[in-house]
């Protein structure tokens, strides 16, 4: 996917130079290894700081609320996705948008680089099918792609845009041979006490930062319930039964209208799949109402429509 | 979560259906008594020092 960045640049440096938008919101190098920034170029000369490889795990679907001027924006499967909630949920308008549509092959997961990798990383480099790790003290691994990527993107099954005005390559092949539920499967077998364990275990190293909620593109309430103190819905502490209520909550604040981009785990700073929670919903919207989020603009979402035949198995 | 699914119940009941109600709100107590008292997500009165 490296081989993007100069199409990435070429198509930021025309727009600006035509005039067609104001702004372009792509990546650039961050400070850190694998930790590929946001940014939002304005004049055409800035185009080149832009790249595109596999650290764009960022949606950047996120930098788009509420925004009224005329933008391009980089759009990988997932992040296409959110801008259709987006503008299906008013949050933009699709004629203020040029979207650049990324056809996308996962992004790489940097913990998983770092936890097989020994020693300080230096650079993290792609070539093709390889992740090169150049190592501070002068050694480098080398790694296969496919098995270092992000655990939403190995399962992904969207990675082409669903919505763009131009594309950056060619559509890459869709992933058909992935079992996308296992995991939530999993959980879903274990008895209640197991599953309360499980869960204990999964968020108990939450700092409640709130990193998560920042990088979703669908947390975009002005006043997030969390934040509220009149009423004030839970406490502001490490007391689980908080913790777990911001998750679960939030997670079904996001039922219907997830994409599993995984921003939400890639900003997590203590490592935690999150993600399994909205997943289960993203499963249950699936099976439910053969729902997918963010597919196409003019249909209404899951929770937003209601047919005389909806499942109601749950009402007695 | 692990919230015991007999713990929770969902009914549909019109304002003319009173035996529904009745009939509903009995099973519901008996299923929930059988369970026992919650001791999850039950959160302790802050203490004040
Ligand atoms: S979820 Fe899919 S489209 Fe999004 S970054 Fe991963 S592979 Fe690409
Ligand atoms: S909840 Fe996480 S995976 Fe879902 S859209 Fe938000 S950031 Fe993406
Ligand atoms: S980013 Fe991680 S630590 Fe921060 S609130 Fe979310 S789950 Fe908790």
């Amino acid at each position: 996917m490296i081989a993007y960045t100069d199409k990435v640049r070429q198509i930021a440096r025309r727009l600006l130079e035509d005039c067609s938008v104001e702004m372009v919101i792509g990546f650039r190098k961050g400070s850190q290894p694998m930790m590929n920034e946001p940014c939002f170029i304005k004049k055409a000369e800035d185009a080149d700081q832009l790249v595109w490889d596999g650290n764009c795990g960022i949606n950047l679907a996120n930098y788009l609320t509420g925004r009224k001027e005329k933008i391009a924006v980089f759009a990988k499967g997932c992040d296409s996705r959110n801008i259709v909630t987006h503008i299906v949920e008013n949050k933009v308008q699709r004629d203020r948008l040029v979207i650049i549509g990324v056809p996308c092959t996962g992004m790489i997961d940097k913990r998983l680089v770092a936890s097989q990798t020994e020693g300080e990383i230096e650079a993290v480099s792609e070539t093709g099918d390889k992740v090169v790790v150049k190592l501070k003290d002068g050694g480098s691994t080398e790694f296969d792609r496919r098995q270092v990527l992000q655990g939403n993107c190995a399962l992904c099954v969207h990675r082409n845009p669903v919505i763009y005005d131009e594309l950056v390559a060619d559509l890459v092949e869709e992933q058909t041979d992935v079992d996308h539920w296992a995991d939530i499967r999993e959980i879903e077998a274990m008895d209640v006490e197991k599953r309360r364990r499980f869960f204990e275990d999964l968020l108990a190293p939450c700092i409640r930062c709130y990193a998560c909620r920042n990088a979703c593109p669908l947390c975009y309430c002005p006043t997030c319930f969390v934040d509220e103190s009149r009423p004030q819905w839970l406490g502001k502490g490490q007391d689980q039964i908080d913790v777990h209520t911001f998750h679960f909550l939030r997670a079904f604040h996001c039922a219907g209208r997830c994409t599993d981009c995984g921003a939400c785990q890639r900003a997590c700073p203590v490592g935690i799949n999150m993600r399994l929670l909205t997943k289960k919903l993203e499963k249950d919207c699936f099976e439910l109402y053969q729902w997918e989020a963010g597919m196409a603009l003019d249909q209404r979402p899951a929770l937003d429509t209601y047919k005389p035949d909806d499942p109601e198995g749950f009402i007695k | 979560m692990g919230v015991e699914p007999d713990r929770l119940h969902f009914s549909w009941i019109s304002s003319a259906e009173s035996t529904k109600f009745v009939e509903v709100v009995t099973e519901i107590t008996e299923k929930v008594k059988a369970l026992g008292p919650n001791t999850h997500y039950v959160k302790k009165e802050a203490k004040v020092a």
